[in-house]
């Protein structure tokens, strides 16, 4: 397969065979090599091939080989010829990060950091097969699907000002719960409110290093040293189920002899069927939204029991980094709606668009990028280039380049547990082998992904945090 | 016979797993799936499950065994440790697979130490070599 080198950090596949678009990576010398080393770029000339596929497939810094599409790919479709395909969102619907600021220093909460994560821990549910806190009639569970967020702090967990800042406000208004399957709703009871295992986690941050002091202003980041808080994960069983469901609902409609790959199964986005993922897919989204709404209350209540207040403690956004939104990009000269399929790529928009927070109007919206455990996170700012680039995209976290095997034979948890004590970071978790199988060196250079973010415009660096607490699943 | 093997994969779980006949090739990848998440030999046999699944063709039908696993899990606190009795009958169009699934309920006496989100069908490979058979699946992790 043809690659060519555009500039420094763009390569693309020049449309050949099927492919009616060519497809566009975005990386270094050093990450191409990644992504030549699996199956990410043939991944990425498969969505290439997709009926009404618009400008290009992209690949984010972080891409690696998924199902069907890759893991940091980017793709919009028209909406009258174009698809939409599970396979392009991902198994994780509305996997994300939000991010709290406060108004402690490092210092403040240095003598408290033990019983901080400690506190969390017990308030958080955790791990695989640890049920949540709310015991939830399925009529409840839809009524969560349809609202989202909202659900959440309707019913006493957090403030109306989370919801201002979250993507979609915390709710995707298109949600249809009446097709979630039974089997999604029975994954979805015990497991809302709860953070999951493998790669989410919940860490307690200090800011590092500040890049555009305007901007952390008006996200709310003030000063190096700064405490936040980062809570990464997604619709748990609920969403998963979802999209099996309608991997195999398609296979079933349409059939799978002419892909070359059975997880790229799509519905054209018009067809009853398209239409029907795309409503429960909102829903598995709301049902991702509310999760994390309830796990920041319980943060926030922490934070009061143990440091006698949530001083200054307010959300910096809310972000989706697997999911497909139908929204607005210039396509030959010309505004259209489409429907982008973000799969391990975070939404990126720059300044003035509609659907930003007021707040965040004149600066671009915040990116929350997080590291592998016990390494750097960043924030970075959206930007009105990335729309042309990526269609308002930009990578979603370091992406991994070890397998969970081969993490687990290199690696000892309890040692892992030991060498972040010595650099300062508690670590919590449900249990060693997990630990080891997230350790950083089974990761990409989280710097160099979002260094590369930087210097192709597809966000821009604003600040740079490191753990001080982390808690994994 | 090796029951299984953990094959290397940069961001999921990849297995195949072997069987003299597909039944028992099936039953290996429900081990080889637990194998991910929990220590399926050190868990106490204690209750059983029985289990049906059908499927358009083979591979739907070792997707949805697999996925009984998670389900059972997820709901019902179920780790699986044996499974016995597996029988697969063809019909006009559809497979149709009945097994009994042995193991305990998770509760602070087992380790989980990994989260499978879901089966797929990448890379699937449902194959009959002259010494048995062989299936390969990778899992969303």
């Amino acid at each position: 397969m043809e690659l060519r080198r555009v500039d420094d950090n763009t390569w693309e596949i020049p449309a050949h065979g099927r492919m009616t678009v060519p497809a566009r990576i975005y990386a270094s010398h050093k990450l191409v090599e990644y992504a030549r080393g699996d199956s990410t770029l043939e991944q990425a000339r498969n969505v290439a091939c997709l009926p009404g596929i618009q400008r290009m497939s992209y690949v984010m810094p972080d891409a690696h080989q998924g199902y069907g599409f890759p893991i940091g790919g980017v793709a919009a479709f028209d909406l009258e010829t174009g698809i939409i395909s599970p396979g392009g969102v991902g198994y994780d619907i509305n996997c994300g990060v939000r991010l709290l600021r406060t108004d402690f220093t490092a210092e403040d909460v240095a003598g408290k950091r033990k019983e901080l994560l400690a506190e969390i821990f017990k308030e958080v549910p955790a791990g695989v097969g640890k049920g949540g806190v709310t015991k939830l009639s399925a009529g409840v569970l839809k009524e969560i699907l349809v609202k989202g967020a909202p659900w959440a702090v309707e019913n006493g967990y957090g403030t109306a000002d989370d919801l201002l800042m979250t993507e979609e406000e915390g709710r995707m208004k298109d949600a249809d719960a009446g097709r979630i399957s039974p089997r999604a709703l029975e994954r979805g009871i015990p497991q809302l409110g709860t953070l999951g295992a493998g790669n989410h986690f919940l860490e307690i941050q200090r800011v590092d290093r500040i890049f555009q002091p305007e901007t952390a202003r008006a996200f709310g980041i003030e000063a190096e040293g700064q405490i936040l808080v980062m809570i990464h994960c997604g619709s748990r069983g609920l969403g998963h189920q979802v999209a099996s469901d309608y991997i195999q609902a398609m296979e079933s409609a349409f059939g799978v002899r002419d892909l070359p790959d059975r997880e790229l199964i799509y519905a054209p986005i018009g067809s009853a069927m398209g239409q029907e993922y795309y409503r429960s897919m909102c829903a598995a989204v709301n049902y991702a939204f509310a999760n994390r709404q309830m796990i920041a209350h319980w943060v926030r209540a922490v934070f009061e029991k143990v440091l006698g207040s949530s001083r200054g403690m307010r959300q910096i956004y809310d972000v989706c980094h697997n999911v497909a939104k139908v929204e607005t990009h210039v396509v030959a000269g010309r505004e259209k709606k489409l429907c982008v399929h973000r799969k391990g790529a975070t939404r990126s928009f720059g300044p003035g668009r509609n659907e930003l927070p007021q707040a965040y109007k004149a600066v671009g919206q915040p990116v929350i990028i997080p590291g592998s455990m016990g390494t750097a996170s960043y924030v970075l700012a959206g930007t009105a280039e990335a729309e042309e680039l990526s269609f308002g995209s930009t990578a979603h976290g370091a992406g991994r380049i070890m397998s969970r095997h081969e993490a687990t034979r290199r690696f000892r948890g309890e040692r892992i547990r030991d060498e972040l004590a010595q650099r300062g970071i508690e670590l919590r978790a449900t249990g060693w082998k997990g630990v080891a199988e997230e350790a950083s060196a089974a990761y990409k250079d989280v710097d160099e992904v979002v260094r590369v973010s930087d210097e192709v415009g597809l966000g821009r660096l604003v600040a740079r945090v490191v753990p001080v607490g982390v808690m994994k699943g | 016979m090796e029951r299984y093997r953990i094959l290397p994969h940069v961001a999921d779980g990849k297995f195949r797993a072997f069987g003299a006949t597909r039944e028992e090739a099936f039953a290996n990848a429900g081990l080889a799936t637990a194998s991910l998440m929990w220590d399926w030999w050190a868990i106490k046999a204690l209750r059983s499950v029985p289990v049906a699944v059908e499927g358009r063709d083979l591979e739907q039908l070792l997707y949805r065994f697999l996925e009984e696993v998670l389900y059972l899990f997820e709901t019902k606190n179920f780790l699986l440790a044996v499974v016995e009795d597996v029988s697969i009958e063809e019909g006009e169009d559809v497979f149709r697979l009945k097994a009994v699934f042995w193991g305990d309920e998770a509760g602070g006496r087992y380790e989980i130490f990994g989260a499978v989100k879901a089966v797929t069908y990448n890379e699937m490979k449902i194959e009959r070599g002259c010494d048995g058979w062989a299936v390969q699946v990778v899992v969303d992790m």
